[in-house]
């Protein structure tokens, strides 16, 4: 999997586009991470040294080098969503999914992470489950929407 | 070209454009503290002690960092300067392991220095020292993150320098680490043990492995005959570890104080350099003359050696399997002098004194034992020695000039300039153009290979054909004459690469302070020792006749080929995919 991102030649040629290639090794891994290997077969075909993609890795926190859920959960922590509620919407979070803020589940379906502001101060408190955002919240609905995603999962396993 | 004129603590002051606050306020007498600021490097900023107030500047500003302007007002003391720089230095202190007393760098400490000059007596802030895993996972050296403060230095020397990429800085904010990728160590990323790294460190968090204790326990033990080598490069860098000024040429002193530690014989790379020179520069001429792999390129120095059996395992070929002078002394001193001294390979010790953290990884390579036992048996840096000279309370200063004992202690100048960029060049030429011409070479200085330029060519009259030669030292310089001979574009006969900038008076093992104006002092110093030699091309060393006609019988001989030649291994972590 990792293997055919990098080996897309007309990517890899443009050597400034490291920040790019790792967001899209990871929106490409089922674990939704770069791994080590991934990290140095991006290092090889950019001609560059492995510990400058994992420097480069590491210092952006939309990258994750651990493995994590196949669903992201952000929760956004500034202070616009938390005046709007943001608590009672982490505490429905954490107790629907059973896990704390940074953690994955057992099924390694979600990871719920907090994200310094996503832009969505007009509809706060907001999250975002992968690209969608989702705002104006209230615990029922976010146990509504997770409920979407569960069915999907759901859904997957039936047909596996 | 224009002075720039502008006001340092209220004096008007001028200097050349382009300098930075740091650099200008150094020529009128003002050091200004600093950390991550190296003359040799980029500016990094990030350590910020070195600020200072700047008129219209709402803000301190990192002198570093800021380039001096016409009118600029700058102080560089002032209430808040001090405050904030005493804050800084407080914060750096909180998260440092307050192991001052027994750190290997008490004594040459950047940031205890700077504690020491901005009279620090308490820290405010609680204590938060990191108590990380240290890596001691080679030969050459130890990483303690624990003490690391982050300026960078190593990275930058590491990427930007060497181009070998390893040490980085990762993760950001507080939680920055100067480490490999994926926080590994040393071992199992392809470092090649420069110590460049350590090099520049201003504190204790890289550093050469000390292999002091061993040395003291071979010394103490009765039953062992303990003889030591010295490398060309260290009999101009020593005198440093004792307060001289960069360039003394220390030989005679340094013989004298070796003697003084209880070696039983004092001996000298430099005659292993000569034998060297013998079998390069023939393997050299076999490979003119039987169609062998060109260019052929050095294989002394053992970072690069490492580097190139790391990035470049195709081109393998290329490299002499001469092994480099200390491993050619190390294998004669165990055969040859054990034979002529009476003595049992197995009772002789032998110590190298090394410019080198890497020459520690090469002596534990496990192909340097053709004499039957290791051939070299414990290798202490220029640093190391400094540090066993003062533990056994030599003085330095009043010791009286002695020389290398016989035989091994007999070299040329040839072997004295392998310490410098271009010198083992240098040093084959002087004799490979006289086996080839059959005639005397009577300038025997090629001063075309000298010099800090990165990559340096020439081009050598050997009896009517031209040879193109190159020499590159850093491996930035080194990995650009790979690539031309990767993609076929090098023309080049011979080539000869360091792995340190400046050759091995550059050295990771060198004393503090290896910058490159100090690269040039101890380079012109080891011209002279060239210079006031008698013999200075190896072929004429008596020692080198008698050892060929007493033990090697020729060049690339039989003997020769199993005690002084050598293999290399593909150490490319690239996992070949089916």
């Amino acid at each position: 999997m990792t293997n055919e991102q990098c080996n897309n030649e007309t990517v890899m040629e443009e050597g400034q586009a490291l920040l790019q290639i790792l967001l899209r090794v990871q929106d490409s891994s089922q674990e939704n991470y770069v791994s080590e290997d991934a990290v140095n077969e991006i290092a090889y075909k950019l001609n560059v040294s492995r510990s400058r993609v994992y420097s480069t890795a590491s210092f952006y926190s939309a990258i994750s080098l651990k493995p994590r859920g196949r669903h992201i959960v952000r929760v956004c922590i500034n202070a616009p969503c938390e005046n709007a509620g943001k608590a009672e919407i982490l505490a429905v979070l954490e107790e629907q999914l059973g896990i704390k803020l940074g953690e994955t589940t057992g099924d390694r379906q979600f990871t719920l992470e907090g994200v310094s502001c996503l832009g969505a101060c007009y509809v706060s408190p907001a999250i975002k489950i992968d690209n969608k955002l989702y705002g104006n919240l209230t615990p029922e609905v976010v146990v509504a929407i997770l409920r979407t995603y569960r069915e999907e999962v759901d859904t997957v396993d039936c047909t596996a | 070209m224009n002075l720039v004129r502008f006001e340092l603590n209220g004096q008007a002051v001028e200097v050349s454009p382009g300098l930075s606050i740091l650099e200008a306020a150094k020529q009128y007498g003002i050091k200004i503290p600093s950390l991550c600021h190296h003359p040799d490097q980029r500016v990094k900023a990030n350590c910020r002690v070195c600020v200072v107030e700047v008129e219209g500047q709402r803000n301190l500003v990192a002198s570093c960092a800021t380039t001096v302007t016409e009118g600029m007002k700058v102080r560089t003391n002032s209430p808040k300067i001090r405050e904030t720089v005493q804050t800084i230095l407080e914060l750096i202190f909180a998260n440092h392991p307050q192991e001052c007393l027994t750190c290997v760098r008490n004594g040459n400490c950047e940031l205890r220095q700077l504690a020491a000059d901005y009279g620090i007596r308490e820290i405010k802030g609680e204590m938060a020292a990191p108590s990380l895993p240290i890596d001691m996972s080679t030969p050459s050296l130890v990483r303690n993150p624990n003490k690391c403060i982050k300026c960078g230095r190593c990275a930058e020397v590491c990427h930007h320098v060497q181009e070998t990429g390893i040490l980085y800085s990762n993760y950001r904010s507080i939680d920055v680490a100067v480490e490999p990728e994926f926080g590994k160590n040393l071992s199992e990323v392809a470092c090649v043990l420069c110590g460049q790294c350590a090099s520049v460190c201003p504190v204790g968090a890289i550093h050469e492995r000390d292999d002091i204790a061993k040395v003291w326990a071979a010394l103490d033990d009765l039953n062992k005959h303990v003889v030591v080598q010295v490398a060309p490069s260290v009999r101009v860098s020593v005198a440093e570890e004792f307060g001289y000024a960069p360039g003394t040429i220390a030989t005679g002193k340094l013989v004298a104080a070796l003697r003084k530690l209880g070696f039983d014989r004092v001996f000298d790379t430099d005659f292993g350099a000569d034998v060297t020179i013998m079998e390069e520069g023939h393997e050299l001429l076999h490979r003119l003359n039987n169609a062998g792999v060109l260019p052929m390129i050095t294989s002394c120095s053992p970072g690069w050696v490492k580097y190139i059996e790391h990035n470049y395992p195709e081109q393998l070929g290329h490299l002499s399997t001469a092994k480099s002078p200390q491993q050619m002394f190390g294998a004669l001193a165990k055969t040859y002098y054990a034979k002529k001294a009476g003595l049992d390979p197995a009772d002789i010790y032998v110590v190298s004194i090394m410019p080198c953290t890497a020459k520690k990884f090469e002596s534990q390579r496990p192909e340097m034992s053709d004499s039957g036992v290791r051939d070299v048996d414990a290798v202490l840096t220029t640093r190391e020695l400094g540090r066993i000279l003062k533990q056994a309370g030599v003085e330095f200063s009043v010791l009286t000039e002695e020389q290398f004992d016989d035989p091994l202690g007999i070299s040329t100048g040839a072997a004295a300039i392998f310490g410098a960029t271009g010198g083992v060049m240098e040093a084959a030429l002087r004799t490979v153009y006289e086996v080839v011409t059959g005639s005397e070479l009577t300038n025997v200085e090629f001063t075309q290979v000298r010099g800090m330029d990165g990559v340096k060519e020439a081009e050598i009259d050997l009896a009517g054909s031209k040879v193109k030669v190159a020499v590159a030292h850093g491996l930035g310089n080194a990995r650009k004459i790979m690539e031309l001979i990767k993609t076929g574009q090098a023309d080049y006969t011979f080539v000869e690469i360091m792995a340190c900038p400046g050759g091995c008076i550059g050295g990771g093992g060198q004393p503090y302070g290896t910058t490159n104006a100090v690269r040039r002092q101890r380079i012109a110093a080891l011209y002279q020792v060239d210079e006031a030699l008698p013999l200075r091309k190896s072929h004429e060393s008596p020692a080198v006749i008698e050892l060929y006609k007493d033990f090697l019988g020729q060049p690339l001989g039989e003997v020769s080929h199993k005690l002084l030649h050598t293999k290399y291994k593909n150490r490319s972590l690239r996992k070949l995919k089916g």
